[in-house]
Order: structure tokens, then C-alpha cells, then sequence
């Protein structure tokens, strides 16, 4: 089987996601269209390592501190979500006018 | 050391199958970014995930699938729902979940697939995976990860507990100095 039909998938989760990114008003929603974009760079990186198969699997150790990265940058981006939230009262991103000139 | 592993040649016809994955994942992901109603966006993410960690299994990487289905499904995904539920996302149907520059959003990613596509299609049609059926031996993975590759390790440890430290003092109630001295109860 050719790598392409799964590179065409992780395109299309990646498009996915930057879709959901633009075009969301509510803050967890866009965290959670971030989510699929790191997924199809997981997809990617798993590809590749099947397709050529390095010593130590490196593409899957990868795949693994992205999936680590991923959680932390979750954490963080709902702790701030939930502190502006007790702020401002709102998730929605379009009130978060504070540093508008 | 040699780079690339020997390998034995690829198990037979696996399009079917991975056309069933594909569907199910680009169906969930479509369903996350365009849904009505934030708990089932959150919830078509699991389906998205779910689908990923069948093809990580296919693509011959079976603790990596594992990882994702315990550390995504199991604790992203619930601390998405704790976010949802604390932030009173409204959580029935919404019409104003999407901002007014949807079109404009659509086209970005509509072009941002057709170049990914095109150019991984252009790159790599000559490209083929191999050794399908295998798999990576977790030992492997584990000797690889804390010898050649225990500095990042560590670093990448280091930031989780800089994260969990981050994420505990952004979240957690101010007190003022008069509670602070009464012992704080948060």
C-alpha cells in the first residue's frame, strides 16, 4: 500500500482543524480543532516511520513527546480559558477586546 | 549503528480496511469542527482519536495507539468536558457557535488541503509501507526512548510538571490577604 491515501488523511484532519480554529467563536472549541491538527501531525509522523522503518523507531518516539507536548499545552490553554472566563464571564474569543487599541 | 530496521515484506491488501478508518476519522473530524453543540464536538474528538489509535495499530505502532487512547481519551478528552462544563459553554444547540468568517475560514482550509494533498502526492507517490503487520516491540521503543533519546526525555518531563505547575497557579482563586491568613481555604 502507497503512504499517499494517508498523507491525503492527515491533510485533511490538519484542514480540518485549522477550519474549526478560524471559524469558532468558543475558546475550548478552537482548543479542541488544535487538537486535530496535532493529530494528523501524529498521523504523519507514524506514516513515515512505517514507510522506512528507522532502528529505534524514531518516528514513533516522536510521536510520543508530541503527545506529551500536546497534553501540557492543553492544560495550560484551559487553565487560561477558565481564568479569563472568571474575568470576563465569557468564552466567547470575539469579547476578548481587552488589548484592542 | 544502521539506520533503518530489516524488514519483512508488507502484509497483503490493507486498502479496505484503512478506507473504513479513513472514513470513520474525517467523518468525526468534519462532525468536531462543524457540530452545534459543544459536548458532541468534544465527543466526535474521542471518535476522531478512537479511529487514529486503529491506524497507529495498522501502521504497525501498537504501544504508541495505546498511548493515545489512555492519554487522549482518557484525560484530554475529560478535562475538555470539565472546560466545557466550567466555562457554562452553552450546551444545548447554539447558531452563534461559529463567528461571521466562515467563508472566508472554509476557503483557507479548503486550499490549505489541496496544496498539503497535492504536494504529499507529488513527494511521495513512489513511496510504500513497509513491514505492515509488525510490529514495533515496546522494548525497542523503550530502549530508543531512554538511550539515545533521554534528553528530550527529561526535558519533555520537565515540561509536564512546569505545565501542571502553570496550569494550577492560572486556575486557582486569588485570595485576598485577610483569607490568606486564615489559613486560605480555597
Amino acid at each position: 500500500m502507497s503512504i499517499v491515501p494517508i498523507l491525503i488523511l492527515s491533510s485533511a484532519l490538519f484542514s480540518l482543524g485549522v477550519y474549526g480554529m478560524l471559524a469558532r467563536r468558543n475558546a475550548v472549541m478552537v482548543l479542541l480543532a488544535i487538537e486535530l491538527m496535532l493529530n494528523a501531525v501524529n498521523i504523519n509522523l507514524i506514516a513515515f516511520e512505517a514507510a522506512w522503518g528507522t532502528v529505534g523507531a524514531i518516528g514513533q518516539v516522536f510521536t510520543i513527546f508530541l503527545i506529551t507536548v500536546a497534553a501540557a499545552e492543553v492544560g495550560i490553554g484551559l487553565a487560561i480559558v477558565i481564568l479569563v472566563f472568571r474575568n470576563r464571564a465569557t468564552a466567547n474569543l470575539d469579547d476578548f477586546t481587552l488589548m484592542k487599541g | 549503528m544502521a539506520l533503518y530496521r530489516s524488514r519483512g515484506s508488507g502484509v497483503g491488501n490493507m486498502t479496505a480496511v484503512f478506507g473504513l478508518l479513513a472514513g470513520a476519522i474525517v467523518f468525526s473530524g468534519f462532525r468536531v469542527v462543524t457540530s452545534r453543540n459543544v459536548m458532541h464536538s468534544a465527543l466526535y474528538l474521542v471518535g476522531a482519536l478512537g479511529g487514529t489509535a486503529a491506524l497507529f495499530v495498522m501502521l504497525s505502532a501498537e504501544f504508541v495507539a495505546w498511548v493515545l487512547v489512555l492519554v487522549y481519551i482518557g484525560a484530554v478528552i475529560v478535562l475538555f468536558l470539565f472546560g466545557v462544563m466550567i466555562t457554562r459553554a452553552p450546551m444545548g444547540r447554539e447558531a452563534s457557535l461559529d463567528n461571521e468568517k466562515r467563508g472566508f475560514a472554509a476557503a483557507t482550509a479548503g486550499l490549505l488541503f489541496l496544496m498539503l494533498s497535492g504536494s504529499s502526492l507529488y513527494a511521495f507517490k513512489d513511496v510504500e509501507l513497509q513491514g505492515l503487520g509488525e510490529t514495533v516491540s515496546t522494548a525497542d521503543l523503550g530502549i530508543s526512548l531512554l538511550g539515545r533519546f533521554v534528553l528530550p526525555f527529561e526535558i519533555v518531563s520537565f515540561l509536564l510538571l512546569a505545565a501542571l505547575i502553570g496550569g494550577i497557579v492560572l486556575a486557582r482563586k486569588d485570595l485576598t490577604p485577610a483569607q490568606e491568613e486564615e489559613g486560605g481555604a480555597v
